[in-house]
């Protein structure tokens, strides 16, 4: 066959090369690239989303500056800081799978697993108060306490909803592929060779955390001075 | 004959057999006939609704049909011509199977996304067509809010949905595309020795992978409002309908491109191949698709200038919109020019090239009255603007994509077509299209409203000629149907090259074998080189 | 840098990388209750992309990437910056006219 004598000296596994590829380097680099270029679309997603906010921000910016500081500050930077922690464990663990470090790759995943298992669970918490403070819109009981109109307070909280639930659902999928990575490094896949599922997963994690990082200071710290 | 006509040897229809071996497989060639046929499904539903609209606009009172019937008859229209047919037509099928082929890969880059792309559109179109049986819905295909979110007591919130599924079918086959052209190429087969039809597809997937995230989360922030009723996009309780609008034209617009870039690719090797030549300016032809891609996301305020958008936006929208003509005149004029003594033949394929060329041509000039900001008050939302896009869409992009099917055809299914009806057909459909059409130009520029079921009764003659020209249109498009339905059983033998054509892929069997060629080629000419075709075939 | 694996850094780099961000939290965080006007949002937003181009090109090794994975970062948001700049063209020059609704 054609690809049995292009792959060099390089030992490879032979069913980690896929059919239609030649070597195992193009093989990584489709599937590099095709992570990157599915970030991209990921820009453009949440892209529409932060145009959004910023012309309801620029409209309404007293109503964002109340309804922001509704929200608890300290839970916010607290998991921004989980999140952190998630992300520096998820680069450890693709720098132990690029080193062949075969249990260092599950320590590492398992505890971004956990990280990424509280921010959700920190997320809910929060979530949870919301219907309790009467916060969610498109409620009959929704009230904002000191601002008019209340219609522009739902439209934060409307686009606060729909940002952190797309940032929590992109969490889900991110805990569904490392505990799918988790089982199969436990099984031994991974390999300096071939790391490739661990690599570009990790890129998918880190772009999580940074929707985060523009999420957090956008919906939690707007003029906080005002409501102390 | 036909006993003569069986292969030797196995090829891609061959290589399994029933139905799992095709709703499982990777083969991007069969990848593209599952598409193949769903959206000619697809294509028939739209035009039944078409049809509907046509009949109803016979008579100038409200007869066949009530005013709430007409508006689901036109909705659905759109909505399954527009993202069930027109965006994944060329790409998905004829890109779906030629783009590797051409580049001399053995498969796409990732095939188990190439056919959950394939499901996708498949549950998207699952979900408008429930939608459709459910009870239609009524908000056009441009889901305006707050209509849309608000007003609208029909099937929205399932049509979004199917939308929206649809949507992450195009990323991924754009997605697909990109990485293709990137890492998959044959040795040799550098960039600028890519045929124009790779070009194209290129291009168009950068729209997609770019445009289409956008769409989405929009269809998202209006599924959100509708469920919830909240007012993101309701001015009554404080939103912006035209921001609605921004975040969907993003997409809309550039989907234009979407649409008919891949059939400008199809055109350039229709008219290559058929007047023997090398494409003239060939790299300008390459850097216009791109060119096209690129602008085409800087002009979609041009859809909004009589809404409240500020008439400062208004002009800097105007006068990008003028800049897509550059590099679609590039186009025209390079083919143009390649015809220039040539070795012309008449084939069916070429028949629709020509059709393209004409249409697209006064498609695309009547764009240039839409983007004017003075003209396009006068004619905003009356059947000017119908008929300038269907015939950028129809006499565009389904003339190519029609085109493109007979040219390829043989090579995909290893038959040819009965060359007398396909040519028939082709001047009923050019002449069904301009009876359909034409007349509509004329009845918008006198004023009539797009969307009404009623009109004066001054517009009835214009009216009943584009109904007539529709008929005459529809047996066009069934006769291809009939014919090659009969040639997959009765057609002549093809013969990997019956066309005396460039390209990789026709130096490979028809139908070509599963992984495209029993080697790698090694790529050592230009595109469009026809002295070495014509040393093979001599 | 082996042609199977991407570049790694050094244990060390992604420590004090991971340090930096979290100072960085907490000084956005801590200067979002002082009142800076209109540049609070600016200050804000500074943070935030300066923490972005860290998790990029440290944690994401966009330093080491091939030419083309950079022009794809470059070009997505280049292009989310054409949704936000010619939508913003839109409502930032509304009613210069006087117009009401132009």
């Amino acid at each position: 066959m054609h690809k049995a004598e292009s792959h060099g000296g390089a030992a490879v596994h032979p069913l980690a090369l896929r059919e239609q590829f030649d070597t195992v380097e193009q093989q990584r680099d489709c599937s590099t690239l095709g992570m990157w270029i599915f970030l991209i679309t990921e820009v453009m997603f949440f892209g529409g989303m932060f145009l959004a906010y910023s012309i309801y921000r620029t409209k309404y910016p007293e109503v964002f500056a109340v309804a922001s500081t509704s929200l608890n500050v300290y839970i916010g930077a607290t998991n921004t800081v989980v999140l952190l922690c998630s992300s520096f464990t998820m680069v450890m663990a693709v720098r132990a799978s690029a080193l062949g470090k075969q249990k260092a790759i599950v320590g590492w995943l398992l505890m971004t697993l956990l990280f990424g298992l509280t921010f959700l669970g920190v997320k809910a918490f929060e979530w949870n108060e919301k219907f309790e403070l009467h916060h969610v819109p498109g409620f009959a009981n929704f009230h904002l306490a000191g601002v008019e109109p209340q219609g522009a307070a739902q439209i934060f909280f409307a686009l606060y909803f729909c940002m952190t639930g797309l940032h929590a659902l992109h969490m889900v999928v991110g805990v569904g592929l490392l505990s799918w990575l988790v089982w199969q490094a436990r099984r031994g896949k991974y390999t300096s060779e071939y790391m490739t599922p661990v690599d570009i997963s990790g890129l998918y994690w880190h772009f999580v955390d940074i929707v985060w990082i523009f999420l957090f200071p956008l919906l939690y710290l707007i003029d906080r001075h005002l409501g102390k | 004959m036909i006993t003569a006509a069986v292969q030797q040897r196995e090829n891609y229809l061959t290589a399994g057999h029933g139905l799992k071996s095709w709703l499982l497989t990777k083969d991007h060639k069969r990848i593209a006939l599952l598409y193949f046929f769903t959206i000619t499904v697809f294509f028939f539903l739209g035009g039944v609704f078409a049809s509907m609209i046509r009949l109803e606009l016979i008579t100038p009172q409200g007869d066949l049909m009530s005013s709430d019937t007409y508006n689901k008859m036109f909705t659905m229209h759109g909505i399954i011509m527009v993202f069930f047919f027109l965006v994944p037509s060329i790409p998905a099928t004829l890109g779906n199977f030629f783009l590797p082929i051409m580049i001399g890969a053995r498969d796409l880059a990732f095939p188990r996304i190439n056919l959950l792309s394939w499901y996708l559109l498949v549950i998207g179109g699952g979900f408008a067509l429930f939608a459709m049986f459910a009870g239609g819905v009524d908000t056009g295909w441009t889901f305006y809010t707050p209509y849309s979110t608000t007003y609208s007591n029909t099937w929205v919130l399932a049509t979004a949905v199917g939308v929206f599924i649809a949507g992450f079918s195009s990323i991924l086959t754009g997605l697909n595309f990109i990485v293709t052209v990137h890492r998959m190429r044959a040795p040799g087969m550098t960039w600028f020795r890519m045929p124009l039809f790779v070009w194209a597809n290129y291009a168009t997937a950068l729209i997609q992978v770019l445009g289409t995230p956008v769409l989405a989360v929009t269809l998202v922030l209006v599924f959100a409002e509708r469920a919830l009723h909240i007012g993101i996009f309701d001015p009554a309780l404080g939103g912006d309908p035209v921001l609605f609008q921004h975040l969907f034209w993003f997409y809309s617009h550039p989907a234009v491109y979407i649409m008919v870039l891949p059939g400008m690719g199809v055109i350039s090797e229709l008219i290559s191949t058929f007047s023997r030549k090398p494409v003239y300016g060939y790299s300008f032809i390459a850097a216009s698709s791109l060119a096209i891609a690129i602008i085409g996301f800087l002009v979609w305020g041009h859809h909004l200038f009589v809404s409240t958008q500020s008439v400062y936006a208004g002009m800097v929208f105007s006068f990008l919109s003028y800049f897509v003509a550059i590099p679609s005149a590039i186009k025209v004029f390079n083919w143009t020019a390649t015809l220039y003594k040539g070795s012309i033949s008449f084939e069916t394929p070429m028949l629709y090239a020509f059709g393209f060329i004409g249409l697209f041509t006064i498609g695309g000039l009547t764009g240039l009255f839409l983007a004017s900001l003075g003209l396009d008050v006068h004619v905003t939302d009356t059947y000017f603007v119908i008929a300038h896009f269907h015939y950028v869409m129809v006499g565009g992009t389904i003339m190519a994509y029609l085109g493109g099917i007979h040219y390829w055809w043989p090579k995909m299914t290893g038959r040819m077509y009965p060359d007398g009806w396909a040519k028939l057909s082709a001047g009923i459909i050019f002449l069904g299209f301009n009876l359909t059409f034409f007349p509509q130009f004329i009845l918008g520029y006198m004023g009539m409203p797009r969307r009404y079921h009623a009109y004066p009764d001054e517009f009835q003659v214009l009216h009943v000629l584009s109904s007539a020209g529709a008929s005459v249109l529809a047996i066009g498009y069934l006769l291809p149907a009939i014919y090659f339905a009969w040639s997959l059983k009765y057609g002549p033998v093809a013969g990997p090259n019956p066309w005396g054509a460039t390209g990789l892929e026709w130096k490979t069997d028809s139908p070509p074998p599963t992984h495209n060629f029993d080697e790698i080629p090694v790529v050592n000419h230009e595109a469009y080189d026809y002295t070495s075709v014509e040393a093979e075939l001599a | 840098m082996t042609s199977a694996t991407p570049h790694m850094d050094s244990v060390k780099t992604y420590i004090t990388v991971f340090l930096a961000l979290i100072v960085a939290t907490v000084l956005t965080t801590a200067v979002a209750f002082v009142d800076l006007g209109a540049f609070s949002v600016v200050v804000a937003l500074a943070i935030a992309i300066c923490k972005m181009l860290l998790v990029a090109l440290f944690f994401m090794h966009v330093r080491h990437s091939t030419r083309l994975t950079q022009v794809v970062l470059f070009g997505g948001i280049l292009w989310f910056g054409i949704l936000m700049g010619m939508t913003l063209i839109d409502f930032s020059s509304r009613n210069w006219i006087g117009v009401p609704g132009r």
